[in-house]
């Protein structure tokens, strides 16, 4: 989706503000809701890809207004809704209206630290073999999906050249949608900062994981 | 960021509906006008009750969360015990300290740098530090010709296990911007300049590798036991937005606080 989240090469945000001994937490809400969506994406109920199509599915004006956390309760009340296990009027009272979904997972505090040292490792087996080799020149796709991609909008249509090859993993564009893992070959790409920008660049190199249906062979 | 000083007062809410009222982290200093608590057209009459009127009125989204936190214990979907724990994990035990003992041992044994640059996954995952947003780790060192940067320029994904949650900075617009394109200048925001001639390569954790740089050692440390390298490693310094301090930096700073 061609959001306001995909923020690459985007200008006029001015310098980035860094806090002297900056606080884990800025206000006494936010670890409060950094353990509910830890908690509740540990049920399972969703995927890090549909939380992410949500959170970045919000309206711009909002997006661009609220901190990170206040983005993550925003896109926790849709993935409720959206999962079926709250209902409207129950997502601003403080207790249930009507009784919970059955059989949701729940995070136990004794599981709490195997269950983080463990993540959700995206990599699968796959029967499929990689379409490009390392060092091949590529063109990332000119795409617009209106859903959820991994595909940064500055580095579309593009050429690079794969300088790794990280196994099958979990495509996201599926994913989010509900479809299925449909494991893809992951590639780190590298392109030239003068293919993406021209000379109005200080970097040299971008290098950005790109999933094989974003490529295509450069004759 | 988001004002310290908690600046839920400086918006009157009676325009917003639910879904779009919220204390923007915007900059304009403290002049809140207290008088302004109009919430007769939302829907947190019901909370009342819970404003503190000595000045520490709950913000809105302060009661966002609680009343979101309050029905989810009470649906039986989480465990109350289990979002304590979720935070004293991350208020202590996982933060840049895993990251710095990463670094330092990389600097003092070339054996586990030569791993950790081959297989960071697994060879983080041998001093402990593994899971939750750092899965599938890569470390990539800078050099006098090349500096690392690493920037997640879609959302905010940043390798927890070494470096713990990511400063407000890094979940940003200006960095998440501006990153890719002018990293120079972005670095000249932390006060770092590097020779020009020095490339730099920006890292866009579009996937789930997270990304952790290992920065130079600082000359003059030769001999260092890790305990002492580690004081030379800044947290910045392994998202590629600092360089490690140098000796002399670091004598300035521990005299700074004698």
């Amino acid at each position: 989706m061609n959001g306001v989240h995909d923020m690459g090469g985007m200008q006029g945000y001015g310098p980035v503000i860094v806090e002297e001994n900056e606080p884990l937490f800025h206000h006494a809400w936010e670890p409060r809701a950094l353990a509910i969506v830890l908690a509740m994406g540990a049920t399972g109920k969703w995927n890090i890809d549909w939380s992410r199509s949500v959170r970045e599915s919000l309206p711009p004006a909002l997006y661009l207004s609220i901190d990170y956390y206040q983005i993550w309760i925003e896109a926790l009340e849709r993935l409720l809704l959206q999962a079926g296990l709250v209902e409207p009027q129950e997502i601003h009272a403080d207790k249930a209206l009507v009784p919970p979904v059955e059989g949701v997972r729940k995070l136990l505090k004794e599981n709490v630290v195997a269950t983080l040292n463990k993540g959700g490792p995206t990599e699968r087996v796959t029967e499929s073999t990689a379409k490009f080799s390392l060092g091949q020149q590529i063109r990332t796709r000119k795409m617009n999906p209106a859903t959820h991609t991994r595909l940064p909008h500055y580095c579309r249509d593009k050429l690079g050249v794969i300088t790794a090859i990280h196994g099958a993993h979990v495509y996201p564009d599926t994913n989010a949608l509900r479809q299925g893992e449909q494991p893809q070959w992951l590639y780190t790409v590298s392109f030239d900062a003068h293919e993406l920008w021209g000379a109005d660049t200080t970097a040299s190199s971008v290098r950005v994981d790109c999933w094989e249906p974003y490529l295509m062979a450069v004759a | 960021m988001a004002n310290a000083s908690d600046n839920k007062s400086t918006h009157d809410h009676h325009s917003h509906d639910h879904g779009d009222s919220h204390d923007h982290h915007d900059h304009h200093g403290h002049s809140h006008d207290h008088h302004s608590h109009d919430h007769n057209s939302h829907d947190h009459n019901s909370h009342d009750h819970q404003h503190d009127h000595a000045g520490s009125e709950l913000s809105e989204i302060e009661l966002r969360v609680r009343a979101l936190e309050s029905l989810l214990i009470d649906k039986g979907y989480v465990d109350p015990a289990a979002l304590d724990a979720l935070i004293e994990t991350y208020e202590t035990k996982v933060g840049p300290r895993n990251g710095v003992r990463v670094v330092a041992k990389a600097w003092s044994d070339p054996a586990y740098k030569k791993w950790l640059l081959e297989d960071a996954t697994a060879a983080i995952a041998s001093l402990g530090y593994s899971g939750r947003q750092g899965e599938h780790m890569v470390v990539v060192a800078n050099t006098p010709e090349e500096h690392n940067m690493v920037v997640c320029t879609l959302c905010s994904c940043y390798p927890w296990p070494v470096l713990g949650l990511p400063p407000a900075w890094y979940k940003s617009a200006p960095y998440r911007s501006r990153c890719v394109i002018d990293p120079r200048g972005v670095l000249k925001d932390f006060g770092v300049e590097l020779l020009s001639e020095t490339k730099i390569t920006v890292w866009d954790s579009t996937a789930e590798i997270r990304y952790l740089v290992l920065p130079m050692r600082p000359e003059g440390t030769e001999g260092w036991s890790e305990e002492a390298l580690s004081e030379l490693i800044t947290r910045n310094s392994m998202i590629g937005c600092d360089i490690a301090r140098t000796p002399a930096q670091l004598a300035a700073a521990n005299g700074a606080c004698l």
